[in-house]
């Protein structure tokens, strides 16, 4: 598995204006990869996730760049060849379980649905497949609760569901939206370790998407940081909390507080995230940033590498 | 020694769960026969997951919602053997700050109404002196008086939440009942509300009970910690103590599962998962109610409830298997 995201313009035409929510996203993944992407709200992290899928509704539309998937570029791929990749090849699990199983048919027919459309097995076999998955991922009682329907399910359960669901059908990669934020910590531990013990066995890339840096430290070797629609940053986790270079990036891991860790005041980043339609001019972090030159007001920083496999988007680092 | 503003003994909140027109089909016990304190300029965090009954604590804390039966006393009085003027009273002197900065602020009425509300309806001041003491206020929390005449809508959700801290304080509160202020709040915000909640604290001398399912910020907002399950208080401890040599097996699973946001100390930890899903309140298990996810519960954990015992210097634990 191999994918390449160049250059990723995805826009909202809504009736105050554009909202350029992506603007500009390159990056990489390797096959057996997992790499994060890590930001707040508004900074445009699911809206690259659904891009890579297609998965964009109107008034959004991808307005340019290239996502080439296995050597293929996704942006040129029919509807009909984009639905044979989706729940195949790449599989996704959202942020909140419970919406996103249908509540009117059973979990197991769910996991059945994607594993007939993308799977070479009769269809006699697809129940049996399905009860299969359930308990891969670890739910007690797997046949009893294939039959049952979504709602008696737990958070945690459902999650469990829709990650039984996106693996019955061996993609190369899956993509993590937000994938714990809904579950309690002790339940959100338990899928935790559940994604670690599956991409080992199933082999599978896995790109999660979270504004939990915590996680990203558990679960990712690499990492791109994300703010008001571009990466800011990108590097292995290990490098990037042990020399984080961007200023937003150095302000947003000192102003989490530590579960092993006390200190009496907490550093903050001033400010608010910008607003979407009328994002600042140059570097649209400039107004919160403490490092902020003149030449970060005019002109959009480009990426410059500061180290092998490290790179950065700030005027810091050159060009200024 | 602090004395001791607020005391809780034996607070037990149960809700009746009702079928068709006439049957009850259960009773949740959300808060069952918890005790504890919190002395002047304290913060007590408390500290659980979904469905624990720490939100349902905090509302009967602050008067918004009846026991079932215990007590609760605040500078000694007890809340709820007064009668609902009396009551109203005394609440003044406790306040609550809410989780969802939007859904707490009434979008038809601008700041200034939200923030001096409190004051209309304890009939204090007039209407020039409230909106003095509403500006005072606003610059208090890190807003200005040019807000005064907004609306909620207006307002980011950082600030939106210091509209509601503003309010909760408007009133010169001793006790503020804080449920999950910074949950709903981008991660790069929250640091700035917790540092207020620091500062408002220390200048006006409050005492904090901090309600959330966050352990890095109630780790770093509180002096004491209670760890609730099922309604049960299982243990309480000082700070330091309860991440660094946590005693009950759930309060351990917990402190483990929370992720370290730092690969390298992430890598060292090794963590206790819990098996199962935390069992229903509603018509609990018998005995402990964490026998059934405890990986060291036993035939008498699984009859008899284990009391609240100390086991340390303000270090208590309810469970059989330690102590």
């Amino acid at each position: 598995m191999s994918l390449q995201v160049s250059d990723l313009q995805t826009y909202f035409y809504v009736r105050e204006g554009v909202v350029k929510a992506v603007d500009g996203v390159s990056f990489e993944m390797k096959k057996g990869e997992t790499m994060g992407i890590v930001g707040e709200s508004g900074c445009g992290k699911s809206v690259t996730a659904l891009s890579i899928l297609r998965l964009v509704a109107d008034p959004g539309r991808i307005v340019g760049g290239k996502i080439v998937f296995e050597g293929e570029d996704l942006l040129r791929k029919t509807d009909d060849e984009m639905r044979k990749i989706r729940g195949g090849r790449i599989a996704m699990i959202f942020q909140n379980p419970a919406t996103s199983l249908n509540p009117v048919f059973t979990v197991g027919f769910q996991i059945g649905e994607a594993i007939g459309l993308h799977q070479n097995l009769p269809e006699s076999q697809v129940p049996e497949k399905a009860v299969e998955m359930l308990k891969v991922v670890g739910i007690p009682e797997p046949r009893k609760r294939a039959g049952e329907y979504p709602h008696v399910f737990s958070g945690g359960m459902r999650q469990r569901a829709m990650i039984a669901m996106s693996l019955s059908c061996n993609p190369s990669l899956l993509i993590a939206d937000e994938p714990t934020t809904a579950l309690d910590v002790t339940i959100q531990a338990q899928i935790l370790e559940l994604m670690k013990e599956l991409r080992n066995s199933f082999g599978a890339s896995i790109l999660l998407i979270t504004h939990d840096i915590g996680l990203v430290a558990e679960l990712a070797e690499k990492v791109a940081v994300m703010y008001s629609g571009h990466i800011v940053e990108n590097a292995s986790t290990e490098a990037l909390f042990e020399n984080p270079c961007h200023p937003y990036t150095q302000g947003l891991i000192a102003s989490i507080p530590k579960p092993d860790v006390d200190v009496e005041r907490l550093a903050t980043i001033p400010g608010v995230v910008p607003d979407a339609l009328n994002p600042p001019t140059g570097c649209h972090f400039h107004p919160r940033c403490p490092k902020a030159m003149d030449i970060c007001k005019k002109e959009d920083p480009r990426t410059r590498e500061v180290e092998a496999g490290h790179t950065v988007s700030c005027f810091l680092f050159g060009d200024a | 020694m602090s004395e001791k503003l607020v005391e809780v003994r034996k607070l037990r909140k149960h809700f009746l769960l009702k079928s068709g027109v006439f049957g009850t089909t259960g009773i949740v016990h959300a808060v069952d026969d918890i005790d504890f304190d919190i002395s002047t300029g304290e913060t007590l965090g408390l500290v659980g997951e979904s469905g624990c009954g720490k939100t349902t604590t905090g509302l009967m804390a602050t008067g918004l919602l009846p026991p079932t039966s215990g007590n609760i006393l605040i500078a000694g009085t007890d809340l709820w053997t007064l009668n609902a003027a009396e009551r109203r009273r005394l609440t003044t002197r406790v306040q609550m700050v809410f989780q969802d900065p939007y859904g707490s602020l009434d979008p038809r009425m601008t700041v200034g109404d939200l923030v001096g509300e409190p004051l209309l309806v304890h009939k204090i001041a007039d209407r020039n002196e409230r909106s003095d003491l509403v500006k005072k206020m606003l610059d208090r929390v890190g807003l200005s008086a040019e807000h005064y005449k907004r609306y909620p809508h207006e307002f980011s959700g950082g600030q939106a939440q210091r509209i509601g801290i503003a309010r909760a304080l408007i009133l010169n509160p001793k006790f503020v009942v804080a449920d999950e202020p910074v949950s709903a709040l981008d991660v790069s915000v929250r640091a700035q509300i917790l540092n207020l909640l620091r500062g408002l604290q220390q200048d006006l001398q409050l005492t904090y009970l901090f309600i959330t399912h966050d352990l890095s910020v109630v780790r770093h907002m509180s002096d004491r910690i209670a760890v609730m399950y099922l309604g049960r208080i299982v243990e309480v401890a000082e700070k330091r103590d309860l991440f660094d040599s946590p005693k009950h097996p759930y309060t351990q699973a917990l402190v483990l599962a929370v992720p370290i946001p730092d690969p390298k100390r992430a890598k060292e930890r090794k963590r206790k998962v819990l098996f199962g899903d935390v069992a229903s309140p509603v018509n609990p298990p018998p005995g402990c109610r964490f026998h059934t996810r405890c990986p060291l519960a036993d035939e008498y954990c699984k009859n008899n409830e284990p009391p609240l015992v100390e086991v340390g210097s303000k270090h208590l634990v309810a469970c059989h298997r330690v102590g």
